[in-house]
C-alpha cells in the first residue's frame, strides 16, 4: 500500500470547497529540467543559454505570430476572475498562481512589458514586468502544474485556454534550454524506438504472444493480438501503458476480444506503438507532427484501410483533432471511416449493428461510475454529433454493466475535473502536485460512492487510469478500482468458442 | 471650448478607429495552425455563428462560470450599448423613432451601467482571489467607467447641459461644422473621459471585444476529420504529402 506521504492530502469534503488564496503553498513544486542528451533529442539545446533572456522574448514574438490563438489570449483576458476557481490544481493547492488567469499572467506580464505600449511605458499600472530568472523559475514551477485539461476555456468569456498559453511557454523554455525531463525524454524514445516506453520489437512481440496465452487460458477463445501483419483491415494504435499495465492491459485484452468477435483483421504496428503524442504537452509543433507522423509510415506500410486508437484521452485529442492536419491527407484509406476512429466508436457501432453482443450480467458484481478524461471531452469529439464524446462511452458501459450512476452533474462532461496527471505531469517528482490535484475528483468520487456504493470508475484514458491507481489511496480508496470502458466490454462480450 | 473639445474627438476617434483596424487585421491574419475549439463544439459555420452570437449576448460561458460576476458584466454592458444607443438622439435629427422610444429611459440604463460596474469593483476588493489577480489598471479601469457613467447621470439630474446646444454641437462634430459649447465643467469631464476610452481602447483589456470574435476556442467549426486544416505556416513541413501520389 501507499506509504504515508510527505505532504497533506487535501481533505475531499461534502462538497468541492474553494479554498482562500494560499501564495507560494506549491513554490516548492517543479519536475526535473531535461538533461543534455534529452533535450537535444527533440532539437533543443542542452543546457540554459547565456543569451536565454532576449531569445525567450524573441520566440515569444514569433509564437504569437505563428499562433492566433496565444495572441488573442494574450490581448484579451479582462482578469473577471470566472476561471479563478476552475482549475484542480488550485482548488487542491490554494496556490493563487494556479489560477488560470494567475497562470497566463505568468507569461502576459512579460508579453506586455516587451510588446505592448503600455507594458512598455507604464509597467507598473498594467502589471508588466521584465523577463527575471525569477520570473522564469515561475514558468518552469507553474506552467508545470497545469495539466493542460482546458476546464478554465468552458468558463472564460473569450474562450482563453490556458493549455495553450502553458504549451507555448513549456516551448519557450525549451528553446532556450530549460524543458522537462519527463516529456522531452519520452519524445526522444518516441522518436528512436516508436513507444513512450522504449519497448522494443521484440518485447512488444512477446508481450502479445503472452497475451494470446493468457486469454486461451482464461476464456478458451484463441483471440489474436497481431503485430505488423501486413494487410490487416485495422491497424490499432494505443498508448503503450496498454501492452503492460494495469489496469490498462485489460482494456487492451477487450478491443481485441471486439476485433476477434466481430471478425474484423486488425494489427498493431511496432513501428508506431504509442498513441500518445507528448510533442503536444510541450507545445512543439514539429516534434508533434513527427511522432504522428509514424502513424501515417505505419499505415502506408502495413497497408491498413482504417486507423483506430485505444483508449488514450492527449492522444485522442492529437488524433481525432490533429492527426488529420500533422499527418494527413489520408486518402489512400478507407473512406467509409472516419481517420481516426477511437475504440469506443467502433464498439459503439458493432453494438448498434448487432454484430457482437454484451451479456451485462457478466458485470453484475460491479455498481460503475465513469470518468470523463479530460481531453477527450473538451477537446474532441466521437460520433457524429457534439457531445458524443459523453454519449458513447455511457451507452457502451450501460451495455455492459447493469449498474451505472454518474457523478454529480457539474464535475462531468465538459465541466469533467482532470485526474491531476494529464499534461505531461504523470511523473513521481510531481506527485505531491498530482495527488492535490486529484482532490476534486476524488470528492465526486466519494460523494456517489456514498449514494451508490460505486466499486469501481471506469475511464478511457491511460495517464487517468496510471495516475488514479496511485492517488486512489491517498483518498482511502483502493487502487484497482479504477479500470477501463474495455475491461467491462471484454468482460461482457458474448463470445463464440470456435470462431 | 468647442473647437477644443472637437479636435480631441476626431483626435482619438481616428485613433481609436486605426488602432481596432489594425488589431483586427492583425487577428485576421495570423493563422490558427490547429483545430483548437473547445468542445463539445458546434460542427457547422451556422452552430457557430449562434455559438459567439449566444457569448455577445448571453455571456453563455460566464454565466456557467459565476453567476454574480455574470449579473454584473452582463448588467454594466447592457446599459451600455443601451445608454449608447439613447444617444443617439444628439446625432440624429429627426430623432430616429426607435431612439426616440429609448431615450426618456436613458438614465435608468446609465443606473444599470454604474450597478453592474460597482459589483465589479467590489468583487474586485472582495474576493481574495479576484483581488489577487488585479492590477491597478483593473480598478482604474472601472473607477474611470463609472466616472463616463456618473458624470453623465450628475448632468441628467443635478447640473444639466444646455441640451439643445449639445445637439448643435454633436451635429455640427458629424458635418465637420465645429459648434460652440458654453462651458459645463461636468460635460467637458464627460466628453474628455470618453475621449481618453477611445485612446486607451486599442491598446487595452478592452481588445476582449473584438479578440472574442476571433478566439480559436469559440470560433473555430468542429470538423478536423471531414476537413484537413493547415496553417500557410506549415504547408511546408508537409513535404509532398499533401499532393496525390502519380501513378
Amino acid at each position: 500500500m501507499a506509504k504515508a506521504p510527505e505532504f497533506d492530502v487535501p481533505e475531499a469534503g461534502d462538497y468541492i470547497f474553494t479554498p482562500p488564496v494560499l501564495p507560494g503553498a506549491m513554490s516548492h513544486s517543479q519536475p526535473f529540467v531535461a538533461k543534455e542528451a534529452h533535450q537535444e533529442a527533440v532539437g533543443y539545446p542542452g543546457e540554459l543559454i547565456d543569451n536565454w533572456q532576449e531569445v525567450a522574448i524573441e520566440k515569444l514574438g514569433e509564437m504569437t505570430k505563428k499562433y492566433r490563438g496565444l495572441q488573442v489570449y494574450l490581448d484579451s483576458c479582462v482578469k473577471c476572475g470566472a476561471c479563478t476557481d476552475k482549475c484542480h490544481y488550485f482548488l487542491g493547492t490554494g496556490d493563487p498562481k494556479n489560477m488560470p488567469v494567475a497562470r497566463q499572467d505568468l507569461l502576459r506580464k512579460v508579453y506586455r512589458r516587451y510588446y505592448t505600449l503600455a507594458g512598455k511605458y507604464l509597467p507598473k499600472l498594467v502589471g508588466a514586468e521584465d523577463l527575471t530568472e525569477e520570473v522564469l523559475d515561475d514558468w518552469y514551477k507553474y506552467y508545470h502544474q497545469c495539466s493542460q485539461c482546458r476546464r478554465c476555456s468552458v468558463y472564460c468569456p473569450y474562450g482563453i485556454d490556458t493549455a495553450e498559453v502553458s504549451m507555448a511557454a513549456r516551448e519557450i523554455m525549451a528553446t532556450v534550454g530549460k524543458g522537462q525531463k519527463y516529456c522531452n525524454e519520452i519524445i526522444g524514445k518516441v522518436h528512436k524506438i516508436g513507444n513512450n516506453l522504449g519497448l522494443p520489437e521484440k518485447a512488444l512481440a512477446n508481450t502479445l504472444e503472452g497475451l494470446e496465452e493468457d486469454v486461451l487460458e482464461d476464456d478458451g477463445v484463441a483471440v489474436k493480438f497481431p503485430l505488423d501483419v501486413k494487410g490487416a483491415d485495422v491497424l490499432l494504435v494505443t498508448p503503450s501503458a496498454d501492452f503492460f499495465a494495469e489496469p490498462h492491459i485489460d482494456g487492451l485484452i477487450g478491443y481485441a476480444k471486439v476485433f476477434h468477435q466481430a471478425g474484423l483483421s486488425w494489427t498493431v504496428s511496432s513501428h508506431a506503438s504509442e498513441a500518445a503524442n507528448f510533442g503536444l504537452f510541450i507545445g512543439s509543433y514539429e516534434n508533434m507532427q513527427k511522432v504522428a507522423l509514424r502513424i501515417r509510415e505505419a499505415a502506408l506500410e502495413l497497408g491498413v484501410k482504417r486507423i483506430v486508437f485505444g483508449e488514450c484521452g492527449h492522444a485522442w485529442r492529437v488524433g481525432y483533432s490533429f492527426l488529420n492536419t500533422l499527418a494527413g491527407p489520408f486518402d489512400f484509406l478507407d473512406s467509409n471511416y472516419p481517420v481516426p476512429q477511437h475504440i469506443i466508436e467502433v464498439t459503439h457501432d458493432l453494438l448498434s449493428q448487432g454484430r457482437i453482443k454484451l451479456d451485462p450480467e457478466a458485470n453484475d458484481d460491479k455498481r460503475v461510475t465513469f470518468h470523463d478524461s479530460c481531453n477527450v471531452a473538451r477537446a474532441s469529439r466521437m460520433g457524429s454529433k457534439a457531445g458524443g464524446q459523453f454519449v458513447l462511452p455511457r451507452e457502451v458501459i450501460k451495455a455492459a454493466c447493469n449498474n451505472f450512476f454518474d457523478m454529480r452533474a457539474d464535475t462531468i462532461g465538459e465541466a469533467t475535473f482532470c485526474c491531476g496527471g494529464g499534461g505531461g505531469l504523470l511523473t513521481d517528482d510531481l506527485i505531491e502536485l498530482r495527488t492535490k490535484g486529484a482532490m476534486p475528483r476524488m470528492q465526486a468520487l466519494k460523494e456517489v460512492n456514498e449514494q451508490h456504493q460505486i466499486t469501481h470508475m471506469a475511464a478511457i484514458c491511460a495517464i487517468c487510469k496510471s495516475q488514479f491507481s496511485k492517488v486512489l489511496p491517498y483518498y482511502g480508496f483502493e487502487m484497482d478500482q479504477i479500470i477501463s470502458v474495455h475491461q467491462l466490454v471484454g468482460d461482457a462480450l458474448v463470445m463464440d468458442t470456435e470462431h | 471650448m468647442g473647437l477644443f473639445l472637437s479636435v480631441i474627438l476626431y483626435g482619438t476617434l481616428l485613433v481609436f478607429v486605426v488602432g481596432i483596424l489594425r488589431k483586427v487585421i492583425q487577428y485576421a491574419t495570423i493563422p490558427a495552425p490547429l483545430k483548437i475549439p473547445t468542445t463539445p463544439a458546434p460542427t457547422t459555420r451556422t452552430g457557430v455563428v449562434f455559438r459567439l452570437g449566444r457569448e455577445v449576448v448571453l455571456f453563455e460561458s460566464l454565466f456557467k462560470a459565476s453567476k454574480w460576476t455574470w449579473l454584473f458584466g452582463w448588467l454594466f454592458h447592457f446599459g451600455l450599448l443601451l445608454v449608447l444607443l439613447a444617444h443617439l438622439r444628439y446625432f440624429t435629427e429627426p430623432v430616429w423613432w426607435w431612439v426616440a422610444l429609448l431615450a426618456p429611459f436613458s438614465p435608468y440604463f446609465g443606473m444599470m451601467m454604474m450597478f453592474g460596474l460597482a459589483g465589479l469593483l467590489a468583487r474586485r476588493f472582495l474576493v481574495d482571489r479576484v483581488r489577487y489577480i488585479s492590477a491597478p489598471s483593473d480598478f482604474l479601469m472601472l473607477v474611470f467607467l463609472m466616472a463616463i457613467a456618473g458624470s453623465g447621470l450628475i448632468m441628467r439630474y443635478w447640473l444639466h447641459a444646455d441640451i439643445v446646444q449639445v445637439k448643435e454641437f454633436a451635429l455640427g462634430l458629424l458635418a465637420f461644422d465645429f459648434g460652440l459649447l458654453g462651458f459645463n465643467p461636468i460635460l467637458v469631464l464627460h466628453l474628455v473621459l470618453v475621449a481618453v476610452l477611445l485612446l486607451i481602447f486599442p491598446f487595452s483589456k478592452l481588445l476582449h471585444a473584438p479578440g472574442l470574435f476571433f478566439s480559436p476556442s469559440r470560433n473555430q467549426v468542429d470538423n478536423p476529420r471531414e476537413r484537413r486544416h493547415i496553417a500557410r505556416w506549415a504547408k511546408p513541413l508537409d513535404g509532398n504529402r499533401g499532393e496525390k501520389p502519380h501513378g
